[in-house]
């Protein structure tokens, strides 16, 4: 099982969990699981194009997916995925 | 409403007159009651953006990602962030919203004016989604049983 980390702001649309536990042998499945049990978080997570939002960053324990093999990184019993969304702005 | 202890609030305002005329960033940790957001720490962190660090502010998400460990740990959560003006109201600008994407958690802004922390702001990231999100004006309640705040030369808003 991969357990997923849920940001503060996507709680409300996972059930007000801080976590859930997937089982999936890539990122790409882990999220599908997710998105599939919580529809809600879809479009918080994935623009109209399918594609993860530029602003969602995801980590496989310590590392972002997107410099590993991204929806394809393969994860192993005891990962765990966090969902991250970036903090920036300035006058 | 957006509750925090006066040297949380100090330590903040602070941070952005040392990294002036840089703009600051940091995180507030604490936890939900109700309606309102009760600050029980401020994490100051590294401004990442690269080569515009006068009006523009990033935090690296592997911060981010360390910090909401330690907050789970303490059974807390991100509540808040905030980040400084150089010489700029204390106003959210279009960037900020642009790139604000935590809904439902409080964002400070302080105008620090040739490296003086002026007026300290707070807007909530209001809406249910990037389409409808937008900043509310939210109220900075000082409370806390906090030893005597250091406030000389502070000018507090």
């Amino acid at each position: 099982m991969t357990r997923v980390f849920v940001p503060t702001p996507l709680r409300p649309y996972a059930g007000g969990q801080a976590a859930v536990e997937v089982s999936a042998a890539t990122v790409g499945e882990a999220l599908g699981a997710l998105t599939a049990r919580h529809p809600d978080l879809r479009k918080h997570l994935y623009a109209e194009d399918g594609r993860l939002r530029a602003f969602v960053n995801v980590y496989r324990n310590e590392e972002d997916v997107r410099y590993l093999q991204k929806d394809a990184t393969p994860l192993r019993e005891g990962d765990t995925l966090s969902i991250v969304p970036s903090i920036a702005g300035g006058r | 409403m957006l509750r925090i202890d006066p040297q949380l609030l100090q330590d903040l305002r602070r941070h952005g007159e040392e990294t002036y005329p840089h703009e600051c960033c940091g995180v507030l940790v604490g936890r939900r009651a109700g309606e309102d957001r009760v600050v029980a720490s401020v994490v100051r962190c590294g401004n990442a953006q690269g080569d515009r660090l006068h009006d523009r502010y990033t935090i690296d998400p592997r911060e981010l990602l360390r910090i909401e460990k330690l907050s789970r740990s303490r059974a807390q959560e991100i509540v808040g962030f905030y980040h400084s003006h150089p010489d700029h109201p204390a106003r959210w600008s279009q960037t900020d919203l642009a790139e604000a994407h935590w809904l439902g958690c409080s964002y400070l802004v302080t105008r620090v004016a040739a490296g003086r922390a002026e007026v300290t702001n707070a807007f909530l990231l209001a809406g249910s989604g990037e389409e409808d999100k937008r900043f509310v004006d939210e109220e900075i309640r000082i409370e806390g049983a906090g030893p005597e705040p250091a406030r000389a030369g502070g000018g507090m808003p």
